[in-house]
């Protein structure tokens, strides 16, 4: 499945994920870290919960507004079987939790910080994601 | 009262950096798993995308950040939560990559998972159930070897 580059949308998106982050941080005093949000919402206690469960909401409503406002759903092309997905999903959820972040609190927000975890985090799950990809395109396939 | 006050502001700041995070992952199609496995796959018909949605994020956060974290708090709590730990452990490197492989394999990371769930797709719901089982097991564990 090949995709086309768009620098200009992926320019303007990443600036709203930004944007995005600068406020959580600004009134919530919160790092925009999407695993640990979403993680917190499985373990912490009630206090704790509101504002989490208010930005997935957000989260799953910025789709909504896209929607909206374009007239038609963005474009979800998906290659994986359904076993895959489970695999893969699975890896994704221990592996967060594990390393504290994803691409969100580890790649936007920590490199930002300069926090030298972060840096490494993300120069490391690029990696494995890359090898992971040529392994599954140009190897097996 | 007060505590009351600031708690609303709060989840109204949380919606709307929600909705601002899951528009930003829509407009710069990073919703799009082919997209993200177009970026990884450099050996490929490689889709630099990926790349400029980091740069935008982070020639946005990476001024703005230090500003916000001169002040003396954040508007609607009373400190910033910010991660304490500095040390690279073991766990952190085995985490992301054991996350990196997830993301090659699927092309999808937390973030668009959520905001992909617009769309009601059956592999995007097995993808995120099995996300948060994945979560818990790795808490439990955790726990377990805690204590």
């Amino acid at each position: 499945m090949q995709t086309s580059f768009t620098p200009i949308s992926g320019l303007l998106g990443g600036m709203l994920i930004g944007l995005a982050a600068v406020l959580l941080l600004l009134a919530n005093g919160r790092i925009a870290g999407i695993s640990g949000i979403v993680g917190g919402l499985l373990t912490r206690a009630t206090a704790d919960m509101g504002w989490r469960v208010a930005f997935v909401a957000g989260l799953w409503l910025g789709g909504i507004v896209y929607w909206l406002v374009c007239g038609e759903v963005f474009a979800v092309q998906l290659a994986a079987t359904w076993p895959v997905m489970l695999i893969a999903g699975l890896l994704v959820g221990f592996g967060t939790r594990m390393g504290g972040g994803c691409t969100s609190g580890h790649g936007v927000c920590g490199i930002a910080r300069l926090s030298k975890r972060s840096t490494v985090a993300t120069l490391v799950f690029m990696g494995a994601g890359i090898a992971t990809v040529f392994a599954t395109r140009h190897v097996l396939a | 009262m007060m505590a009351t006050r600031s708690n609303t502001w709060q989840l109204f700041f949380a919606v709307l950096s929600g909705i601002l995070f899951g528009l930003g992952l829509a407009v710069s199609g990073m919703v799009n798993p082919a997209k993200v496995l177009g970026f990884l796959d450099v050996a490929g018909d490689w889709d630099p995308t990926l790349a400029f949605v980091m740069a935008g994020a982070l020639a946005v956060t990476t001024p703005a950040f230090r500003v916000v974290l001169k002040r003396p708090g954040p508007w609607f709590a009373s400190r910033f939560a910010l991660p304490t730990k500095t040390d690279l452990e073991p766990r952190l490197v085995l985490g992301a990559a054991l996350f990196g492989i997830g993301w090659g394999l699927a092309g999808l990371c937390p973030g668009p998972a959520v905001t992909d769930l617009v769309t009601a797709r059956g592999s995007v719901l097995l993808f995120v159930a099995a996300m948060l089982a994945g979560a818990m097991f790795y808490d439990w564990l955790d726990a377990r070897i805690k204590s």
